[in-house]
């Protein structure tokens, strides 16, 4: 530890120094130009590390990548479609695929129903705070973490053994038979709940915001018109969350798109359980097919550019407002 | 108001704390388990280290940091994430006055593809940066994953703190302007005090997602014991512990140490960070 901390500060200092004397001898240098050319040199300056960071790191790669998904395995020569052929007839790609679906309507459909259950009964308690802690403490770990965490409470033995599982033990006082959560088929959903587990505070933070938004006089009215609970969450509180939901649900989609670590600590992908990210970590390690890694990759941002879109429609339409 | 009003009705009370336990056993359930003997967790389930014999031990720590690489892990997961922090938050200061503050063309465009860029898959910029960093030896360094994290986290980050640049009121930079402030001075001096707030809700973002980061590690880091965060290792444990898994409880206890103190400590900067901008890619 004590030998890293140089190491720690340099990396630390260095960078910034460097980015500090960067913009001020920047703007010495803007000041030594002629007065009308100030304003349209200077911007460039202050957005340029950003846009050479971006460039080299996000830009640059995804159009090459695109590139490279038409080429063979060490990228030598040009294949056409046959990488998106071969991945199209792969059984493999096709359950990784079927999986992802599974993830993005299971995953955003739990984890928001679960975030607006707990933003609208804690919000009648009096320990409303301290309860959402709780429920969003995993939001802080990694999947890592949360993956081991989770491997204990479905841990299997077989049935007359005693359980150690937290699931198990449970079944098996009810006088179930112990069930292999991660292996037998169903076990997607088991790795989707681990997750669930660990965004539900996510929603549920952001839902009960939007929630505490909503004029309690609004509420009070229809209460007072004689209508119910339930009727007052569908017609005024539920309406008044669209908004906020459509938000929360475009970031899980994204999240259920990408999973990648709770199956690759969990499962490996085995036993049916592989995603297209993981798919793609495999093609390339593993496997060392940079082609096909690509093409994988490329079909990971076709279903991710509806998402894209309407994350820039939103965008503008927020932007008008301002 | 009654004290059944107040407390509301029995049911919301039942179904919250039922809620909270759900959500709150995985974990303990693991805490308790790190404590026993590796024996012990093998043979029986977590419930029952509260029945005597209270045969707790501190083995599963001892055998884990001292054996299993993670003490060396814990300090590569701090020298990744710290500066992996610092870097783009400053990089991403300068971009995000320039767009909120100053006219430019393309500025616009620009600015959406930023937003375009908050969602777009890690997974398609691995393998030329990984190709990029084979052909000028950085890979399995920790310059590769403090550089490939910056650009990463760049679009979050701009995204962020142009948002609160840009609400800062329009009279502060007249004013300054009209003090004879000069650009520099108006950033250092005006917008970076009043942004205390937002850069520390982002900080402490960037921090916990390059410290629970497995992907980027895995790719840049090449595997290599010697500079792998705890994440690697956790999972590395995961398949190479065989007859002694019980020590994984430990070790994902320790990996999630300073993020659950981050988390005490600071959730109200964090829950802000998350309520201000909740697309990050």
């Amino acid at each position: 530890m004590i030998d890293r901390i140089p190491q720690i500060a340099a990396a630390i200092v260095l960078p910034l120094a460097g980015l500090l004397g960067y913009i001020f001898v920047a703007e010495w240098l803007v000041g030594r130009t002629p007065a009308r050319m100030r304003p349209r040199l200077r911007p460039w300056l202050w957005v340029g590390p950003a846009l050479a960071f971006v460039g080299f790191f996000l830009v640059a790669p995804t159009i090459e990548t695109i590139w490279l998904s038409f080429k063979n395995a060490t990228s030598e020569a040009f294949v056409g479609v046959d990488n998106y052929v071969a991945i199209a007839s792969d059984a493999g790609v096709v359950i990784a695929i079927r999986n992802n679906v599974l993830w993005i309507v299971l995953f955003t459909g739990a984890v928001l129903l679960a975030g607006l259950l707990i933003a609208i009964l804690a919000d009648r308690v009096p320990y409303e705070s301290p309860a959402k802690s709780f429920i969003f403490l995993p939001q802080a770990m990694s999947f890592v973490a949360a993956g081991v965490i989770w491997k204990f409470m479905y841990a299997y033995q077989p049935p007359g053994i005693e359980q150690t599982g937290t699931l198990n033990a449970i079944v098996t006082t009810f006088g179930g038979e112990p069930h292999p959560w991660l292996i037998e088929p169903g076990n997607n959903v088991a790795l989707i709940a681990v997750a669930v587990w660990a965004w539900a505070g996510f929603a549920t933070v952001i839902l009960s915001a939007a929630l505490k938004g909503i004029p309690i006089e609004l509420l009070e009215a229809s209460r007072v018109d004689g209508a119910n609970e339930l009727t007052v969450f569908r017609r005024i509180t539920f309406p008044l969350l669209l908004p906020t939901i459509t938000v929360v649900a475009t970031t899980l989609i994204i999240f259920a798109l990408k999973a990648f670590d709770v199956v690759y600590v969990m499962t490996g992908g085995n036993f049916d359980t592989d995603v297209i990210a993981l798919r793609m970590y495999k093609e390339l390690f593993n496997v060392r097919n940079f082609g096909r890694a690509s093409a994988t990759a490329v079909v990971l941002l076709i279903g991710i550019i509806p998402v894209l879109l309407f994350n820039l429609r939103r965008f503008r339409s927020q932007e008008a407002i301002r | 108001m009654t004290l059944s009003r107040r407390l509301g009705p029995l049911p919301t009370h039942l179904a919250v704390i039922a809620l909270v336990l759900v959500w709150t056993i995985p974990t303990l359930a693991t805490i308790v388990n790190s404590f026993r003997p590796p024996a012990a967790i093998s043979s029986s389930g977590w419930w029952t280290a509260f029945v005597p014999p209270f045969a707790f031990t501190l083995e599963n720590y001892d055998r884990v940091l001292n054996s299993n690489n993670m003490a060396a892990s814990f300090v590569n997961s701090l020298t990744i994430a710290i500066p992996a922090t610092v870097i783009p938050i400053a990089v991403a200061a300068f971009a995000a006055y320039a767009f909120a503050w100053m006219s430019f063309p393309f500025r616009n465009t620009l600015f959406l593809l930023i937003v375009a860029l908050l969602v777009v898959p890690l997974q398609m910029t691995l393998i030329p940066v990984l190709q990029a960093y084979q052909a000028i030896g950085v890979t399995g360094t920790f310059l590769a994953v403090w550089l490939a994290h910056t650009g990463y986290g760049l679009p979050f980050s701009i995204y962020l703190l142009r948002n609160f640049f840009g609400a800062l009121p329009r009279d502060l930079f007249e004013a300054s302007a009209l003090d004879g402030a000069g650009t520099l001075t108006t950033f250092f001096r005006l917008v970076l005090p009043l942004s205390v707030p937002a850069m520390a809700s982002l900080a402490i973002f960037q921090f916990l997602w390059v410290w629970n980061d497995l992907l980027v590690a895995l790719i840049f880091l090449g595997g290599q014991p010697s500079v792998a965060p705890m994440t690697v290792t956790v999972s590395n444990l995961v398949n190479s512990l065989g007859q002694d898994w019980q020590r994984l409880t430990a070790a994902a206890f320790i990996s999630t140490s300073l993020p659950l103190v981050v988390f005490l400590f600071l959730q109200r900067y964090f829950v802000r960070g998350l309520l201000a901008g909740s697309v990050k890619g």
